[in-house]
């Protein structure tokens, strides 16, 4: 078990900025760990989540912020579903990870380079365009094996596409992701 | 006579290739049923999981941009199959009931955000709007002999008061449907649980474990088929099975449908309007046992 001096490191500004941009009442959790007992995923977390949710009322802003947890939440919802107190935890999870991208830290790279290429691809084509999606997050991680398989039985079929989809109104959507930017470094 | 239902239709990237069986299938029963559909012009994409993870005000602009897109119709109601899809609209039309919140939305798009629209799924409206006893009547050929277990996935219901459908961890809409249809539902423990969403090619490994898992409930359970709602549930356990067998050692064979799709076979619609051929996993043997031997009808012309 971890100790922890909360005189000397407890950040309640961060405690306080959580709270802010979640909408959710970080005290009201009281550990009862249903929400870890129903989490698919707390197998593959290195901070279990009723775990994150007691570090981050008691301030630990960093061990929180580095956790590779927050990048292997799906968002299923399960811990919100059956949290006596109804927190909103996946949104807290969720504003968690923004938090930790904007502080730089790098997650877990995989899951990072598939979010940032998918958003790539909506970003420049309005929708997203699968293979090039993969191709993006292959270039920028080296998993040249990924779903090599697929294509083949799923190319036949109708299913993937070597081309983007021509909308309209795609530029719409690309000043969607420049205006955030704007705004975000304001 | 009622008045028939009108709905703008959202299809969602993965309608346009990875589950476009989905749509056809979605399209093909709502003209059977005379519910009409007309898509949303020039709709762009919701941001899916990846727009939440980065930004909350990001993702609701996103999925902003195509209500407004329903309202430039004449619209109040959209309807999209898919729940991810539904999950950012309902979600970005909830947080944006707090002015400031819209404000910030309004700021990254080119007109202010809508609220007026309101969002539901394919299943949602034909369970609610449309009627579990209406579509019974519309069964030609029963799925008699046809057992499935039906997935729901986990966001279709959750959170519950985004959501506002169904019951968040024992939801019966699908199973209802099922029964209208003719088919026997087994209890199915897993019905909300994640299969792995979308780390399929970032984590292949937990979807192995976690849809490897629905599927041997599944069987356990002595169902023939899943059912399933939601396009990525469907992506992970039909095009993904031989990988899950090959990591789990296991010998799945099960055939993974739409909704839709059952539903439109037991419209007597053809397999190839609702898009059979497009699954990964076979389904001939389980329909063949259900006296439905493809579409005979066609092949003779």
């Amino acid at each position: 078990m971890n100790v922890i001096n909360l005189t000397s490191s407890c950040n309640s500004d961060f405690v306080r900025q959580v709270e802010e941009e979640s909408g959710q009442q970080l005290s009201l959790c009281y550990q009862c760990g249903k929400c870890t007992a129903g989490c698919p995923y707390t197998t593959e977390y290195d901070i279990p989540v009723s775990q994150i949710m007691r570090l981050t009322q008691a301030g630990q802003k960093e061990l929180v912020l580095k956790s590779k947890s927050l990048w292997l939440c799906a968002t299923c919802e399960s811990c919100t579903a059956r949290c006596p107190n109804k927190i909103d935890v996946a949104r807290i999870m969720d504003v968690l990870r923004h938090m930790a991208r904007r502080e730089g830290y790098g997650g877990v790279k995989t899951v990072k380079t598939f979010w940032d290429s998918f958003l790539h691809s909506v970003q420049k084509n309005g929708r997203v365009f699968e293979v090039g999606l993969l191709a993006n997050y292959i270039s920028h991680t080296g998993r040249f094996w990924t779903d090599m398989g697929l294509g083949p039985m799923m190319l036949p079929k109708g299913k993937i596409h070597l081309k983007p989809s021509a909308m309209q109104g795609k530029e719409e959507v690309a000043k969607i992701f420049r205006r955030y930017t704007e705004e975000s470094s304001k | 006579m009622s008045v028939s239902l009108t709905y703008a239709y959202y299809p969602g990237c993965s309608s346009t290739g990875t589950s476009i069986e989905y749509d056809m299938s979605s399209r093909a029963i709502c003209a059977a049923l005379d519910i009409t559909l007309t898509d949303v012009p020039n709709w762009s994409c919701c941001g899916s999981t990846p727009a939440h993870t980065v930004d909350h005000t990001l993702s609701s602009a996103l999925s902003a941009r195509n209500l407004c897109q329903v309202a430039s119709m004449g619209l109040t109601a959209a309807v999209t199959p898919c729940p991810s899809c539904l999950s950012n609209l309902k979600t970005a039309q909830h947080r944006m009931k707090n002015d400031s919140f819209r404000e910030k939305v309004s700021k990254l798009l080119d007109k202010p955000a809508d609220i007026t629209v309101e969002t539901k799924s394919v299943l949602q409206i034909l369970v609610e709007d449309y009627g579990i006893e209406k579509i019974k009547a519309k069964v030609t050929k029963p799925l008699t002999g046809l057992i499935v277990a039906a997935y729901y996935g986990c966001i279709m219901n959750r959170p519950a008061e985004i959501m506002n459908f169904d019951d968040r961890e024992h939801p019966m809409a699908m199973d209802n449907i099922m029964t209208a249809l003719g088919a026997t539902v087994v209890p199915f423990p897993l019905k909300v649980e994640c299969c792995g969403a979308s780390f399929g090619i970032p984590r292949k490994d937990v979807v192995m474990r976690l849809s490897g898992k629905l599927l041997d409930t599944a069987k356990e359970m002595g169902a023939m088929a899943l059912v399933t709602a939601c396009p990525l549930c469907q992506m992970n356990l039909d095009m993904r099975q031989e990988q899950i067998n090959s990591a789990n050692g296991s010998k799945h064979h099960m055939p993974i449908f739409y909704f839709t799709q059952l539903m439109g076979l037991a419209f007597g619609l053809s397999e190839k309007e609702l898009g059979i051929d497009k699954l990964c996993v076979n389904p001939r043997s389980v329909i063949n046992a259900l006296g439905m031997e493809g579409d005979s009808k066609e092949k003779s012309q």
